[in-house]
């Protein structure tokens, strides 16, 4: 499998670490009144899509930066791949 | 007053040398490196300050700037690795520290890495052997981190002929023995 990076352009598979669904960038306040259910969702719930699936690829044996890559689960193609530092700014964090 | 004598990466009291075929693969001892990594938000403020202090352009990604016996190389985003002659430049790591203020991140690193350098007309097939790194269309000065024997390893091209490769230095026997056994097997294959 390649991963198309934004900055090095395609780069094998190998080199990448997987972490998991990208909505795991989405850290709760722990100062939240509902923190604990709040840490439980983000824990624990994940979707299982049979399909198109947003993860967090880190690029270990390269410039050693996270990526938002969205892969379908079942034919493995890539549709976008986003620097995670990226995607977080658009959600205004970050700065 | 204790004398110790100073060893090589690969254990040796000088550099080891191995020519095979059209390639020599040279482990490099005497060079300094120092990383810079700007702080979140001063990413330009070091690039000004960066080119005033060693006279090169913060690296772009995947290239790397030379000038004089001082070449800075690009190892992720705001973030480089500036490479000098040891004997002149032991203290680089504090001198850049000095001048880059708290605004970056500085660290010596010359004993975490070997150096081997490639060069002779067999580099090109050395390395392909070795890494998933496309060497005939690299750019003179260019430099990509990549996996060589499942090491963590930096590729920089020299010139025409000429590659260095950073690795690991608890593994520059590793290292050694793969480039030294993908020289050999192109030699066997001629």
């Amino acid at each position: 499998m390649i991963i198309n990076h934004p900055i090095l352009g395609p780069r094998d598979a190998q080199e990448f670490t997987y972490l998991g669904d990208a909505s795991l960038i989405n850290r709760p306040d722990w100062q939240a009144d509902d923190a604990a259910k709040q840490f439980y969702d983000y824990q624990y719930l994940r979707d299982n899509p049979a399909g198109e699936h947003r993860e967090l690829w880190f690029h270990e044996q390269g410039d050693r930066s996270w990526l938002v890559v969205t892969r379908n689960t079942v034919t493995h193609e890539i549709s976008k791949v986003e620097l995670a530092s990226d995607v977080a700014r658009k959600e205004g964090r970050s700065k | 007053m204790h004398s110790l004598q100073p060893i090589t990466a690969l254990g040796g009291t000088e550099a080891q040398i191995d020519v095979i075929g059209d390639v020599t693969i040279s482990e490099c001892p005497d060079w300094s490196l120092t990383s810079i990594s700007a702080r979140l938000g001063a990413e330009k403020t070091i690039a000004t300050v960066f080119k005033k202090a060693l006279g090169i352009a913060f690296p772009k990604p995947m290239l790397s700037g030379t000038k004089d016996d001082i070449t800075a190389f690009w190892t992720g985003p705001d973030q480089c690795i500036v490479e000098a002659p040891y004997t002149t430049h032991e203290t680089l790591a504090a001198t850049l520290a000095t001048s880059l203020k708290t605004k970056a991140s500085v660290t010596e690193q010359s004993d975490g890495w070997v150096r081997f350098d490639l060069e002779g007309a067999d580099c090109f097939a050395t390395l392909e052997r070795s890494c998933a790194v496309d060497v005939q269309v690299m750019p003179v000065g260019g430099v990509t981190r990549t996996i060589l024997e499942h090491l963590g390893c930096f590729v920089l091209r020299r010139s025409d002929h000429h590659f260095s490769i950073y690795g690991p230095r608890s593994s520059a026997g590793s290292l050694h023995h793969a480039l030294v056994t993908a020289a050999r097997s192109v030699l066997a294959q001629k």
